[in-house]
């Protein structure tokens, strides 16, 4: 079982390596350090993001409203700033991590309390926060003429030869790789979503893990909210519209299995990276960005069916067709 | 057996219930809740009750409605469509390039309706013979069929129809009833009759209760729902001649974020998101509660993104109460 997990991430890394080296053969620029440093920033959004949705999905759940999440605090802290410039920028992320996480633990509040099915309660809220940021700005823009200079500048600090924003990934794929191995909550949510009734009868409170989990994937949406307003310096109602569905799409690549208790934080980030590469490269070998919806779904499908293949049970399958004759 | 049984599984001997104990269910409050925004907003606005505001009401519905319908099947078998309103893109999009070669209206129904058909038949075999979860597979076809008609459109618009394909979308049958109105009814009464009166329908509910004792009673359970995904695609491509007959042009994001109103409309008509519960009267009902809300709030001068907030707060609050109140029942008894 351990060497098979294993032989997945070797085949993303594969999988991976091969998509660089298929780009190379036309763009050898594309390869070098500084530019493969320059597409895993780019990337960095998506891992952050995928890391909390993946921890979701591996408690059989499934959170739908993390943009959504993203849009209102990045707004909120936007226009914090705004009307604020003096506040530090440190001060800013706490306060994003924490919107984020009170969005996030009403998701799970839900979810544990009334035992409403997570994928009904993050459709809500999915329109409930996108409707919300509308409210809090009035429709209204924050662009960067109105953010002050630390704000959009910190993200971008060159540290050790890497922007902050790399290195905000690298913590967070160090961080989710303790909790989900070597902490018991990890093992706990695993275990949650490899089966939630002997979870129960090993002492585990399914309800609760789920409550969590949804706390972190909120709070993960809070710290890109911050991250992407300061990325693309504009703030608008409009801002990471359907891409929930991207990051489910990158969890669904990288292994994660939809029906729980399957999936690693590196498949996760090996995930997040392919689609990161393909959208990076899209415009190098001068294909329309059009195409980038259109191959990031046939990349899902193929990855699940290949995933799939490779998951199921010899004598799952109780009746054959051939026997009923 | 009747339908009672099947709402309440867990309870098998409901046959014989007084009438008031078989009028305490779903589609009762359903209806009560849509009588009640009704007559909000007939007090709330001067312009609600005439006869043309409320066949304009019906069109916030009708387009979506019709998806529901087959997708509440879909739901009931215990799977799951995302890409519905992907297929509306790409069928109104391939109908926008067959008009520009010259198609004339018949066909570009034909090509709508088929091409709607040919992606839910590609969902059902990924899903029902590939055995992919239905949910992974329809996210991603939904990537893909919009990411086609994005690539064949690009930031483009396409506007050039017959004039006589107007009328899908923008007729009247008489005087105030519109053709799609019409079109949701007769569809609503065919679910319904289907769902609830055929062999057919009964073979959904047993598949969605319970799939491994529906192989073992010899229902053919993938190629019910490879039909069920070919049926939602149909009903998607209609939508989509309807609504590119209504706004008389094509974009590539047309009909973007659909699939959440649909599968709204579905869980609050009561169909149950685990399968194997629902009823088309509930998804109808459901259909008129979301249009009266965003009608009622749209005469109010309420924005749509707001508008959404009372949708999203409505689709909570409705699934969360029965379970609620039944906990809070089970304390108080013991």
């Amino acid at each position: 079982m351990k060497r098979l997990v294993k032989l997945r991430e070797i085949w993303l890394v594969l999988a991976n390596v091969a998509l660089l080296l298929l780009i190379a053969l036309r763009f050898p620029g594309f390869v070098k350090p500084a530019n493969l440093a320059q597409v895993f920033n780019d990337s960095s959004l998506l891992i952050i993001l995928t890391l909390g949705q993946m921890t979701v999905i591996v408690s059989r759940s499934l959170d739908l409203s993390i943009a959504s999440n993203l849009c209102f605090s990045g707004m909120a802290i936007a226009m914090l700033n705004a009307a604020h410039p003096h506040i530090s920028v440190g001060v800013l992320i706490v306060l994003a991590l924490g919107i984020g996480l009170a969005l996030g633990a009403l998701n799970g509040l839900l979810i544990w309390l009334c035992e409403v099915p997570p994928i009904v309660v993050t459709l809500g809220t999915l329109s409930i926060f996108r409707g919300a940021t509308y409210v809090l700005s009035g429709g209204a823009w924050v662009n960067a003429d109105q953010m002050s200079p630390s704000f959009i500048a910190f993200q971008r600090m060159v540290v050790l030869g890497l922007p902050v924003l790399s290195w905000i990934a690298i913590v967070a794929i160090g961080l989710f790789a303790i909790l989900m191995r070597w902490m018991p909550f990890g093992r706990s949510v695993y275990a949650a979503g490899v089966n939630p009734t002997a979870a129960v009868y090993t002492g585990i409170d399914v309800g609760r893990t789920k409550f969590f989990v949804f706390c972190i994937s909120g709070a993960v949406a809070g710290l890109v909210g911050y991250l992407w307003v300061a990325r693309y310096v504009i703030a608008s109602v409009e801002i990471a519209s359907g891409y929930e569905l991207t990051v489910i799409a990158a969890c669904l690549v990288g292994g994660v299995s939809i029906a729980g208790g399957v999936g690693s934080v590196a498949g996760a980030v090996l995930g997040a990276l392919f689609l990161g590469i393909i959208a990076d490269a899209l415009p190098v070998i001068n294909v329309s960005p059009f195409w980038q919806m259109a191959i990031s779904g046939v990349a899902i499908i193929v990855a699940v069916a290949l995933n799939l293949r490779g998951e199921r049970r010899p004598g799952r399958i109780i009746l054959k067709p051939t026997e009923t004759a | 057996m009747s339908e009672a049984t099947v709402q309440r599984r867990l309870v098998p001997d409901r046959l014989d219930q007084p009438l008031w104990r078989r009028l305490m269910c779903w589609e009762t409050l359903l209806a009560a809740i849509a009588l009640a925004i009704f007559a909000i907003n007939s007090v709330a606005s001067p312009y609600f009750l005439d006869p043309w505001s409320l066949s304009d009401l019906t069109f916030t519905f009708t387009e979506k409605g019709l998806i529901a319908l087959a997708m509440a099947l879909l739901f009931i078998s215990g799977e799951f469509d995302l890409s519905v309103a992907a297929i509306m893109a790409l069928a109104s999009t391939l109908m926008g390039m067959a008009a520009q070669a010259g198609a004339s209206t018949p066909l570009l129904v034909v090509v709508g309706v088929a091409v709607g058909l040919l992606c839910g038949a590609g969902n059902g075999l990924l899903v029902a013979y590939f055995r992919l979860p239905s949910i992974v597979g329809t996210v991603g076809t939904m990537s893909l069929f919009r990411g086609v008609a994005f690539i064949i459109l690009g930031d483009q618009a396409d506007g050039k129809y017959p004039a006589d394909l107007a009328f899908f979308g923008q007729g009247y049958v008489w005087r105030a009833i519109s053709f799609e109105l019409v079109l949701f009814v007769v569809a609503a009464i065919v679910y319904g009759f289907v769902l609830h009166c055929t062999t057919f329908g009964r073979r959904i509910f047993v598949i969605g209760a319970n799939p491994e004792a529906a192989v073992y009673s010899g229902v053919r359970v993938a190629r019910i729902k490879f039909q069920l995904f070919c049926l939602t695609g149909l009903m998607s491509g209609l939508a989509a001649v309807l609504i590119t007959s209504r706004l008389g042009s094509t974009r590539p994001s047309i009909a973007q974020g659909y699939e959440l109103d649909v599968i709204t409309m579905v869980v609050l008509g009561g169909v149950s998101i685990e399968g194997g519960a629902g009823s088309i009267p509930g998804v109808v009902l459901a259909a008129c509660i979301m249009g009266l809300v965003t009608f009622g709030l749209g005469l109010l001068n309420v924005p749509t993104i707001v508008m959404s907030i009372v949708i999203g707060a409505l689709l909570i609050a409705i699934i969360a109460l029965p379970p609620l109140w039944r906990k809070l029942r089970r304390e108080r008894f013991g």
